[in-house]
């Protein structure tokens, strides 16, 4: 019988012929990554619930500090340093100030075909590139350290055939958003989200990444693409070979269908406090705000960025409105330098940060206070995320983003 | 009788001669609030029952230790330092645009021969610009915002004269450093220092405000220099007699005179945990360190974001530490975006966070934790100023910090 | 307050204002919630230990680093009387005197005096520890009549004829 992308993945891991949805399998993993939101728990658990601690590979594991960069409390640094000594006492690849971990997972490790686990829930953006990513938790990556194995449940696979092409001034953005409105936050629960059809090709590896990324705010295991030219020059372009290349097959099985026109997608966005909670954004439109965020493993790319910086290109950011501007790694940071993207927002005002995970973490730099309010481009918008529990959070496009930083209130490009 | 540079700032302000030790009240030129202090100013402010302020746009309100928001109960502070300002018809309000003593004197709010005071004790750095300027508590500022005056007492004089050039790697951190250390901590307390010597003289009016900055770290009122065509320029005026004239006079009476010769000047370190403590940093080469930050109100200017991407290209940071720049602010920024500055550090594998206090104010920015030692450019290495009582801070020059970077540990700059 | 007693705590050369409050808890909303991280970088027990009627006696340089006021408001607010060193910065002697808080120069009794022993303050004279007189000098008159307001605020009101 047909396999799904994700089966065959899931297959070559467990190095079985095939499988299905509901079956358990041992896999072999092909690469582990872990956050400074969680490394410290799993480094004591390694130092202290351990008989005989060891890593099965430690060129499978990736650390990388990027939720709270630079720290901003003791508390911080020192989670922040028993990761770093770790990582250094066992030669594990450390990433520090470097970017959001999925985008530097996705710039310089993430291969079609592999299985990744990360310790963080939009792991699923590796999708984006053909593999299977997804988040667990410390135990189950403590398991993958040691063994360099996990067991999977096969998820069942969602198809959502993508037709059309994104009108002007409407991005990947409005349509996960869409998406997720659509299916609702427990919609594709345990299930992969797998984005198909010629709308899908349409769609660039940011786009990709902006849609496998938030698969996990439906609830699902992972979201992923098939491993089309796109993939393979963005592979090459960053000096990688895919592991293996899969199609799902004609015959594969899907529990569920969607068909999404992309060239029908409006701007939309998602109210408090529930990321299905999704309208047109014209029905949002005047409600003040004090903070913007463009940044994220969401919509932090360069992409983004020059979506904002054209809008707000001669511009001023609203006295009303701390605008954060926050690249999603290092590379995006020099590219949007070199492009001028860095200025343009400095002169109109904006506080561009370091790549982190800033306000869409909500602990660290940026954070809104007592009953404020924020317009996003981060993953979620539940109650409290981005800083005070009494604060709400909307998500929007970068160009909503940045058209609400300018006018002081959530407002369309074409409003300013 | 002959006058020091203090005395003639004081009695242009006051329309009569005066000598150390008198007290007397001055008419303010400018004064200067952050965001830490304003809902305090503004609640003092209203208890004293003041209605309005004595001179709106003499007032300037900077965001800058805050920025961006660290803590849940941050904005509160820009909150209230909004509706202030707006009550007030204040229009001077800077909410993401650097640190506040870079601005007072690169937005053109301090002029020479100004009188000028601000909620933060390195307000001494407007000397640079030969202008006498101190930092206050919110309780006396509220009173200024009111009134328009402050008593001061007449502060006695020590004369710093360095002359000559000084070595390629050694900046002006290096002399204020050393000076600190041979003054010590409480050396200049209720004094002021006045700067001169052909070292001085060439001096950019950047390098001035390094030293200026740190003046209060030896305990002074103030710190000045002579206004002279680098300051015309910097402040984009003609100077006018009386701010030609701001030069102490051969018969003024000094308190002291301490005299350097710069090229006898070696870069230095100020050891933990006191700024005081002051050693070659040829002494320390080998230490082991975790993180290098450079910038703030001391460092954090185009000439020292330069002279760190001069040491840094075409390096990398070691390994496993981590390096921290702060642009002073957003000019700073985006000329070091213009020159390549930025993209060199970046490239180098620095973190460039957005202009502001930073880590230097212990609130955020590259926080620590025990047993870490980091070197930074910035004014103070106080016990927990930079996470917990067990963090080391070593106070560098931005040539000292980026060899650092680069060798992770402590090196003499080349 | 022609003449009072209390309990010293002892504390050392140039205690800055970062120990006295540091910078990560000063924008807590009010000196009350601050007071509890008085001097915690040095003696993180001290503000809990520390009663009404105490008194701190420092070395050299006392309150040196920043403007920030609540340094000699958290003093207050945790109960010290006056604090006794050999020497003060000087925001923070302005700060002090603006907040009604007393600190006395008296460069000896530093030397000689033990924590947890108590001091009797004769103002404007001296102070009195076994049996021996260390002299103290009389505030100028300037800042006299601040404290003699009751701080500056109060000054300030009166000055707007409020009280």
């Amino acid at each position: 019988m047909g396999m799904t992308i994700a089966e065959k993945i899931i297959a070559a891991a467990a190095g079985v012929e095939s499988v299905k949805p509901g079956d358990i399998h041992t896999v072999q993993l092909d690469r582990l990554m872990s956050n400074d939101g969680t490394t410290h728990l799993t480094v004591d658990m390694y130092n202290n619930k351990l008989k005989n601690p060891h890593i099965a590979d430690t060129k499978k594991l990736v650390f990388i500090v990027d939720h709270n960069v630079p720290s901003d409390c003791p508390k911080t640094a020192a989670s922040q340093k028993k990761m770093r000594d770790f990582a250094k006492a066992n030669n594990i690849d450390f990433w520090e100030g470097k970017g959001v971990c999925h985008q530097v997972m996705i710039e310089n490790y993430v291969r079609p075909g592999e299985l990744i686990f990360g310790a963080d829930s939009h792991t699923c953006s590796y999708g984006a590139l053909g593999a299977f990513g997804t988040g667990v938790g410390c135990t189950d990556f403590l398991y993958g350290m040691v063994t360099g194995t996990s067991w999977v449940l096969v998820p069942e696979s969602v198809k959502f055939n993508l037709t059309g092409e994104l009108p002007e001034g409407v991005t990947a953005r409005d349509l996960i958003l869409t998406i997720i409105g659509e299916v609702g936050a427990n919609g594709c629960n345990y299930q992969v989200m797998e984005f198909t059809g010629e709308g899908a090709k349409t769609l660039s590896i940011s786009d990709r990444m902006t849609l496998c990324n938030m698969a996990v705010e439906a609830g699902a295991k992972t979201g992923i693409f098939e491993a089309d030219e796109k993939a393979m020059k963005y592979l090459k372009e960053h000096g990688r070979e895919p592991k293996a290349v899969f199609h799902s097959d004609q015959d594969a099985k899907y529990v569920r269908e969607y068909r999404f026109d992309l060239s029908k997608v409006r701007p939309v966005v998602a109210r408090p406090d529930f990321v299905d909670n999704v309208v047109p954004a014209e029905e949002t439109c005047g409600i003040e705000i004090n903070e913007a965020f463009l940044g994220s493993c969401n919509n932090g790319r360069i992409e983004d960025l020059r979506v904002g910086a054209e809008i707000i290109k001669g511009k001023k950011v609203s006295d009303k409105v701390r605008f954060l501007v926050v690249p999603a790694s290092q590379t995006i940071y020099r590219q949007a330098l070199k492009e001028g993207l860095i200025d343009i927002f400095m002169e109109a005002g904006a506080i561009v940060m370091n790549p982190n995970c800033s306000v869409c973490w909500g602990s660290c730099q940026g954070v809104i206070g007592e009953n404020e309010v924020l317009i996003s481009t981060g993953t979620r918008n539940f109650k409290g995320r981005a800083g005070h529990p009494s604060s709400k959070v909307y998500l929007g496009s970068a160009a909503t983003v940045t058209a609400s930083a300018i006018a002081g209130k959530i407002a369309l490009p074409s409003e300013i | 009788m002959g006058e020091t540079v203090i005395e003639k700032i004081i009695r242009n302000n006051v329309g009569h001669a005066v000598k150390p030790g008198d007290i007397v009240t001055v008419n303010v030129d400018r004064v200067m609030i952050h965001d830490i202090f304003i809902p305090f100013v503004a609640e003092k402010f209203e208890e004293m029952g003041f209605q309005k302020l004595w001179d709106p746009d003499k007032v300037v309100l900077i965001y800058d230790h805050l920025v961006p928001a660290s803590q849940l109960d941050d904005t509160r502070h820009f909150h209230t330092g909004d509706a202030f300002a707006e009550k007030y018809g204040m229009k001077n309000v800077h909410r993401s645009d650097g640190i506040c003593h870079q601005l007072m004197t690169e937005a053109g709010y301090v002029k020479p021969g100004n009188i000028v005071f601000g909620t933060d004790s390195h307000t001494t750095t407007y000397g640079c610009v030969g202008a006498f300027s101190s930092g206050i508590g919110y309780t006396e500022m509220a009173s200024i915002l009111g009134t328009g005056t402050m008593w001061i007492k007449v502060p006695e004089t020590i004369k710093v004269v360095i002359d000559g050039e000084l070595p390629e790697n050694v900046m002006s951190k290096d002399v204020i450093l050393r000076l600190i250390g041979d003054l010590g901590a409480d050396g200049a307390t209720y004094r002021a220092l006045e700067f001169t010597g052909s070292a001085v003289k060439n001096m950019s009016v950047a390098s001035r405000m390094t030293i200026a900055n740190m003046a209060i770290e030896a305990g002074a009122k103030c710190a000045l220099f002579t206004p002279d065509e680098k300051t015309a320029e910097y402040c984009e005026i003609e100077l006018n007699d009386f701010q030609k004239s701001l030069v102490g006079d051969e018969d003024a009476t000094y308190l002291k005179t301490v005299t350097y010769r710069a090229e006898n000047l070696v870069p230095v370190l100020a050891c933990p945990s006191q700024v005081d403590k002051i050693r070659d940093v040829s002494a320390l080469e080998g230490t082991e360190i975790d993180q290098v930050f450079i910038g703030s109100c001391t460092n954090g200017r185009l000439e020292d974001l330069a002279a760190a991407a001069e040491v840094l290209k075409g390096k990398k940071v070691a390994d496993y530490v981590k390096l921290i720049v702060t642009p002073a602010s957003r000019k700073i920024y985006r000329q070091a975006i213009e020159l390549g500055i930025l993209d060199t550090l970046a490239e180098a594998g620095a973190m460039i966070t957005h202009p502001g206090c930073g880590l230097c104010c212990g609130r955020a920015g590259g926080i620590l934790t025990d047993g870490e030692r980091v070197v930074a450019t910035n004014n103070r290495n106080f016990l927990g100023r930079m996470g917990t009582s067990k963090v080391e801070i070593y106070l560098a020059s931005p040539k000292t910090a980026a060899a650092c970077a680069v060798a992770g540990k402590i090196v003499s700059p080349k | 307050m022609e003449k009072f007693t209390g309990k010293v705590w002892v504390l050392g050369d140039d205690i800055d204002t970062d120990i006295i409050i540091p910078t990560e808890y000063l924008a807590l909303k009010t000196i009350d919630d601050m007071k509890q991280y008085g001097f915690s970088p040095l003696r993180p027990e001290l503000a809990g230990q520390i009663q009404k009627g105490d008194i701190i006696v420092a070395g050299k340089n006392f309150g040196c680093g920043s403007s920030r006021e609540q340094a000699p408001e958290i003093i207050k607010a945790l109960g010290i009387q006056c604090v006794i060193a050999k020497s003060f910065a000087r925001i923070f002697f302005r700060n002090s005197i603006n907040n009604g808080l007393l600190l006395i120069e008296q460069p000896d009794l530093h030397e000689d005096v033990k924590e947890g022993d108590s001091v009797t303050v004769v103002m404007n004279e001296h102070v009195d520890y076994n049996d021996k007189q260390y002299p103290i000098a009389s505030l100028p008159e300037n800042l006299m009549s601040i404290i003699q307001a009751g701080g500056l605020v109060k000054a300030m009101r009166k000055l707007n004829g409020l009280d």
